[in-house]
């Protein structure tokens, strides 16, 4: 019963998809969100990301979109729906949402997916993600340099390889030029919960960080660390640059446009096969935010030496020697560390306190 | 691990931040529920409070003013809740659910234009010398002002309940609304009026958190405060002082929890993250013993040819 069902819908899917594609010759291309778009973060990004397609193509696309998806089986609706409606190419943004594309991508095999940061693949479904840790090494440098206190503070997401590789990135770049720096990190579970994320941004400021940074959506620490006074923050995904000059000093920006332009075109022009990409500062992927006038001439002009060197390839934001937080070594001298192990980077390394939540 | 790095002056006067929606939400409620009356819909009235509160605030630049929208806002989806239970005669389960229904889509509705913007801030009161006091100071003094509105409100509850001719009143409608009814009260009029200072109370409670805990707009941003001060009333035994302290004990845990996993504390955090609801939950289950004050007539429907 359950087989005929799923039979009949894909039949129906197919039946629809080519019907509309003769009918309007246009390509139809979903976007799923984890966020409102209106976030000021990483799904507003995805979203500007989705207009330039629009942009781009004019009349030869169609965009459809929709926001605030759970991860979960909800994820898994909301794309079986678009892929009934006749998309053809859908991106899939958030970690999340790995298993649910793999789990529709099976019963759609004429629709395209895209999964934002994810690690699963298959003939149909693509992955794509942005080397934000090369970001985050140019905002740890800043954080170090400029911490009074030297405490700071971390809001993490969900303790999975990219947050953890964002903490160790940002903290072994802080220590270089601080070498007393210490990390206190906080996990959010959530990707968006603005009062979770100022609670947690006041018990960190409480509790002695005057740095802020934040792998979470929202711009609530922005605005925690604005009421604290001489806090700093930096924007996260998106400019966020409402905060500055003062607690936003700088900030990571996620910049999808060209790859959202490049992979559309490669379904209109039937040239589309799954890949894998990962993009950082020197593909433009990852931008960085203006650096204000809060931060010290000097700082910024190493800081941007540091975004050059990581674009031009010239250094590696992991480059040995590097041990693991146990003690045991990770990357010998002048060693850097390779793309799998980056991928799946489930320990802090030496000197970070805590533990990664199992 | 560093336990020194916590604070406990501070984390005392952010968890009563913290407590604050939950407590207003909560005493709303109680009086809802002392008439009789089971309005579910705390949650949806909230964000409601929330977003009209927000924009009025951010139009007008004055948070006062926007409090003040947020608790009309909250009376008038109230009303409607009102008029189907009392008027209409619905089912007040099902009405109080949808409520927050419809309350959680008409707040992302109006919210559509306000998302990103900052709201105009909320100073704290500054009494000259109180304030500066060690301990007590940033305890008691360094607030903003609906945060003691809060502590007021459960004041003023209590001894209106306990005190006033109009809290005897009330408290029958709620135990017995055809004994009210045939003594010639206006159980219709009474438990409506109840029912609208519970919207308003959830609509201010909504609006602390957009406008002084957060400060921002986003859809869904109570994020299940509202059920959290309905199960507060039943826990806390429809008991001001008792909500009080619930309240503050949920609060305090959750911003504990966060200041412990700050101080690296080797607790896996999720058992920090259930904590505040399991804690608060133990602590009023065994408060709660006492079955005395559930009112007798809640959630039944009243009609006076009956």
């Amino acid at each position: 019963m359950k087989l005929t069902n799923l039979l009949t819908s894909a039949a129906v899917a197919l039946g629809l998809a080519t019907g509309a594609a003769l009918a309007e010759d246009k390509t139809k291309v979903g976007f799923v969100y984890v966020g409102p778009v209106g976030d000021g973060g990483w799904t507003y990004e995805h979203d500007q990301g989705r207009k330039a397609v629009v942009a781009e193509f004019g009349d030869k696309v169609e965009t459809v979109y929709v926001e605030n998806v759970a991860e979960g089986p909800d994820a898994e609706r909301v794309m079986t729906q678009m892929a009934l409606e006749g998309a053809d190419l859908i991106f899939t943004t958030s970690f999340g949402y790995m298993d649910p594309t793999i789990n529709v991508a099976k019963k759609f095999p004429n629709v395209k997916f895209e999964h934002a940061t994810g690690y699963k693949r298959a003939d149909n479904v693509s992955t794509y993600s942005a080397r934000f840790y090369e970001g985050r090494a140019v905002q740890g440098h800043i954080a170090g340099h400029m911490t009074e206190s030297n405490i700071i503070g971390y809001i993490g997401s969900y303790p999975i390889p990219e947050v953890i590789r964002g903490i160790n990135s940002a903290y072994l770049h802080a220590k270089k030029v601080n070498p007393d720096v210490q990390f206190k990190i906080v996990w959010a579970f959530t990707w968006f919960d603005p009062a979770k994320e100022a609670d947690a941004a006041k018990v960190l400021i409480e509790q002695g960080a005057d740095v802020i940074l934040q792998h979470t959506d929202s711009t609530a620490p922005q605005a925690a660390a604005q009421a604290a006074g001489n806090v700093i923050t930096f924007g996260q995904a998106s400019d966020m640059a409402e905060y500055g000059p003062k607690p936003r000093v700088s900030s990571i920006i996620d910049n999808w446009a060209p790859y959202y332009i490049a992979r559309t075109k490669a379904v209109i022009d039937g040239t589309w096969t799954s890949s894998d990409t990962w993009d950082g500062i020197g593909a433009g992927m990852v931008g960085i935010g203006e650096i204000s006038d809060a931060v010290p001439a000097d700082v910024k002009a190493s800081a941007l030496e540091l975004k050059a060197a990581l674009a031009d390839g010239s250094y590696h934001a992991f480059t040995g020697p590097i041990k693991k937080q146990d003690g045991s070594d990770w990357l010998a001298e002048g060693e850097t560390a390779d793309d799998g192990t980056l991928a799946g980077m489930n320990f802090y390394v030496e000197g970070l306190e805590g533990d990664i939540p199992q | 691990m560093d336990l020194s790095a916590i604070n406990p002056v501070l984390l005392i006067a952010s968890l009563m931040v913290a407590a604050t929606p939950i407590l207003i939400a909560a005493i709303g409620e109680l009086v809802v529920e002392k008439s009789g009356v089971l309005n579910l819909g705390v949650e949806g009235m909230m964000i409601t409070g929330a977003i009209a509160g927000f924009a009025t605030a951010v139009e007008t630049g004055s948070p006062l003013i926007g409090f003040l929208a947020a608790a009309v806002a909250g009376a008038a989806l109230s009303v409607l809740f009102g008029f189907l239970t009392l008027v209409a005669q619905a089912n007040q389960v099902a009405s109080g659910l949808a409520l927050t229904l419809f309350g959680l889509g008409l707040s992302a509705l109006m919210g559509q234009s306000y998302v990103g913007v900052k709201p105009p801030q909320m100073s704290d009161i500054h009494i000259p010398v109180l304030s500066d006091l060690p301990v007590i100071g940033p305890i008691l003094f360094g607030h903003d002002i609906i945060l003691y509105f809060g502590i007021a409100l459960t004041a003023a509850v209590w001894a209106l309940l306990k005190f006033s001719r109009a809290g005897l009143v009330l408290r029958a409608v709620g135990e017995n609304h055809d004994a009210a009814h045939a003594l010639g009260y206006k159980v219709i009029r009474i438990r409506l009026m109840a029912i609208m200072f519970g919207g308003a109370c959830a609509g201010i409670g909504g609006a602390y958190i957009s406008l002084i805990r957060v400060p921002q707009w986003t859809e869904g941003m109570t994020a299940g405060v509202g059920w959290i001060a309905l199960a507060l009333v039943v826990f806390a035994s429809w008991k001001p002082w008792r909500a009080l302290l619930g309240a503050y004990l949920f609060g305090g845990v959750t911003v504990v929890q966060l200041n412990l996993q700050a101080a690296g504390v080797a607790i896996p955090v999720e058992y920090l993250a259930m904590s505040p609801y399991v804690i608060t939950i133990i602590v009023l289950v065994i408060l709660s013993a006492d079955k005395s004050s559930a009112p007798a007539a809640l959630g039944r429907n009243f009609h006076a040819s009956r």
